[in-house]
């Protein structure tokens, strides 16, 4: 298979993120395109390419756009750049080297839905993106791409940048949306859901895709869905960049064709262990919210797909793939991602809140070697009633790292509670 | 020193109350301005953009409250906040962190004796393949390492001797 760039195009063309190159490489002819096509067939192009949403679900993105009511006089799509799972760094490059092409794949997205507005949802600390993507659509608004009559095809939208300000529940999409109305930043309950109407942003409906989905648009429309649907899988279909953090020789971003085996990405493309003496132990694909899995030859040669990463009991997701050797003790890993989600626990419902508080104070007693084999049982028995019965995700995400690490990694919990019975 | 008249700042408030159909929606940008004014959000802040947005003040602590990026105390000069979530901790993001704060002599949160630097830990910052590294006053500096953060800290004590407390 090998490295193939649909998003990352700016490593191979010099100056992408200068409209006059972007222009000069197909930039803009897929939304003169679609502005020349029925809203509906622009979604329906989308739907036939097997497009997922990159921001972990992988919910088919053209059905999403067919959920929003027509007749609706305002409508909203608001781009999810709050990129805060731990061990994800993609969208950060798609915005920093190949703005625009988000920037086009957003404007066909508003266009097929016929909104009125595109916000983009920067998590804060991408305070210098939020810069450039205004300088951005300025120049576009200069040159007829954004604003009003769009390419003179009478269709208007606005673009917006809006930043966040540190906190990781705002990926949430219906936690983005309250805290782009200057709400705190919770999720909401749903029903309804964003693409309805009451459920959205200013309770309009509202499409909410993540950045390397809509990054992915502009290629559907200037190539076909077929082409788009013959990279990848059957059902796993395009490239995706694959964010590879730990203990690799060369960490970094890798876009391949879905499908494309752990094997080839830890050590064709990342160049393998970091020290080489120490040989792979364990793998978190979906960043700290994903379950773990042991680096074994059967997982190394899965294919990175979502049905493929099913089969080896986790998700693929954002493609947030965290590595540790050898020398990692998987204890101290489940220390650190149940600290994220304490830390980063909304509030709102009390198992999250409540489950997350205990079960980081019980893991570092384990960790010190002050718990006991009694302690192992109660965090995966506690974990296991945080799943499912919370508001939004991050009760499931939280239960994760504990459920898996110790079915995965029992000895490694072992150890901690052994060497003081 | 305030916001509201302030001719500093009237451009991008009026740019950001144009953005949204509601004022309230502006309340996080507006905030953002209220900490570049004082260095941080402080009472005088909070009802300004209370005022600016016909809320109440307790509203906008609250929402100010909930973030980590809004600081609720003066920092220093130069707020570092140091990565040390799991894939920056696999590279010695929590040793890097440990001596950064031995060198300035801070505890976590703290502020060095000069009012120049503060320094703490925070959650995965999207910068895995290039850690360590750390956010200054909402910049990113990576790749880190000892001998290139005593360089940094060399040239930001001079740069930072007449600069206003989070401007730098
Ligand atoms: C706790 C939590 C955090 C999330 N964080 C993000 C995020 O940072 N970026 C993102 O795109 N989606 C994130 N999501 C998923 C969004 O809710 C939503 O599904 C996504 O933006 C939809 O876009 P897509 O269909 O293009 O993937 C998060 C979900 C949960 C439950
Ligand atoms: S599950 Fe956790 S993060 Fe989600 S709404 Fe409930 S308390 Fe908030």
């Amino acid at each position: 298979m090998g490295t193939m760039h649909i998003l990352l195009r700016g490593r191979d063309i010099e100056n992408l993120k200068q409209l006059e190159v972007y222009e000069q490489h197909e930039g803009f002819s897929a939304l003169r395109a679609a502005l020349g096509m029925s809203p509906a067939a622009v979604i329906d192009e989308v739907k036939a390419s097997g497009l997922r949403g990159r921001g972990g679900a992988g919910f088919p993105t053209g059905v999403k756009w067919s959920f929003i009511p027509q007749q609706e006089p305002v409508k909203y799509v608001t781009v999810n750049a709050d990129e805060s799972e731990t061990g994800t760094f993609k969208d950060r490059e798609i915005m920093e080297e190949n703005p625009y092409q988000l920037i086009e794949g957003s404007l066909i997205c508003a266009y097929a839905i016929q909104a009125r507005a595109v916000y983009i949802y920067l998590r804060g600390e991408f305070w210098d993106i939020g810069t450039q993507l205004d300088d951005c659509i300025e120049q576009l608004r200069a040159k007829g791409y954004v604003g009003e009559n769009i390419m003179g095809s009478g269709y208007s939208c606005e673009v917006y940048t809006h930043l966040g300000a540190g906190a990781y529940i705002c990926g949430e999409e219906s936690a983005l949306l309250n805290s782009l109305e200057g709400y705190l930043g919770q999720p909401r309950v749903r029903p309804p859901f964003p693409a309805q109407k009451g459920g959205g942003l200013y309770k309009e409906a509202t499409v909410v895709n993540n950045v390397e989905t809509l990054a992915n648009v502009p290629f559907i429309l200037n190539e076909g869905a077929e082409a788009f649907k013959a990279i990848g899988t059957t059902q796993s279909s395009g490239t995706k960049i694959y964010c590879v953090s730990g203990h690799v020789k060369k960490p970094g971003n890798y876009e391949l064709p879905m499908g494309t085996t752990f094997r080839e990405l830890l050590f064709e493309h990342a160049g393998g262990p970091l020290h080489g003496e120490r040989g792979f132990k364990a793998m978190l694909p979906s960043g700290g919210s994903g379950p773990i899995v042991p680096l074994t030859d059967e997982v190394l040669d899965t294919p990175m797909s979502y049905e493929d990463c099913a089969n080896i009991g986790t998700i693929i997701g954002s493609a947030s793939i965290i590595i540790m050797d050898e020398s990692v003790d998987i204890t101290w890993v489940a220390s650190k991602v149940t600290k994220f989600f304490a830390h980063e626990s909304c509030g709102k419902c009390t198992p999250c809140r409540e489950g997350t508080y205990w079960l980081d104070k019980v893991i570092d007693r384990i960790l010190d070697g002050r718990g006991s084999p009694d302690d192992v049982r109660r965090i995966a028995d506690v974990a296991e009633n945080m799943a499912g019965t919370t508001l939004c995700a991050l009760g499931d995400f939280a239960a994760n790292p504990i459920i898996h690490t110790i079915k995965q990694f029992p000895d490694d919990f072992a150890r901690h509670v052994q060497a003081e019975a | 020193m305030a916001i509201i008249g302030n001719a500093k700042y009237q451009a991008r408030i009026k740019r950001h109350l144009a953005k949204y159909p509601t004022k309230r929606s502006a309340v996080m940008p507006l905030l953002y301005i209220a900490q570049e004014e004082y260095g941080w959000v402080n009472q005088a802040g909070i009802n300004e953009v209370a005022q600016l947005l016909d809320l109440d003040p307790t509203q906008v602590k609250s929402i100010a409250g909930f973030y980590t990026m809004y600081s609720e105390k003066p920092k220093g000069k130069y707020w570092l906040q140091v990565c040390t979530d799991l894939p920056c901790a696999l590279q010695g993001a929590d040793e890097f962190h440990a001596w950064l704060k031995e060198e300035l002599g801070v505890q976590e949160g703290g502020t060095s004796a000069d009012g120049m630097f503060t320094v703490e830990h925070v959650m995965c910052l999207a910068a895995c393949d290039k850690a360590p590294m750390l956010q200054c006053n909402f910049h990113y500096v990576e790749n880190l390492d000892k001998d290139s953060m005593r360089a940094l800290l060399a040239k930001w004590r001079v740069d930072g001797a007449g600069a206003a407390n989070g401007s730098a």
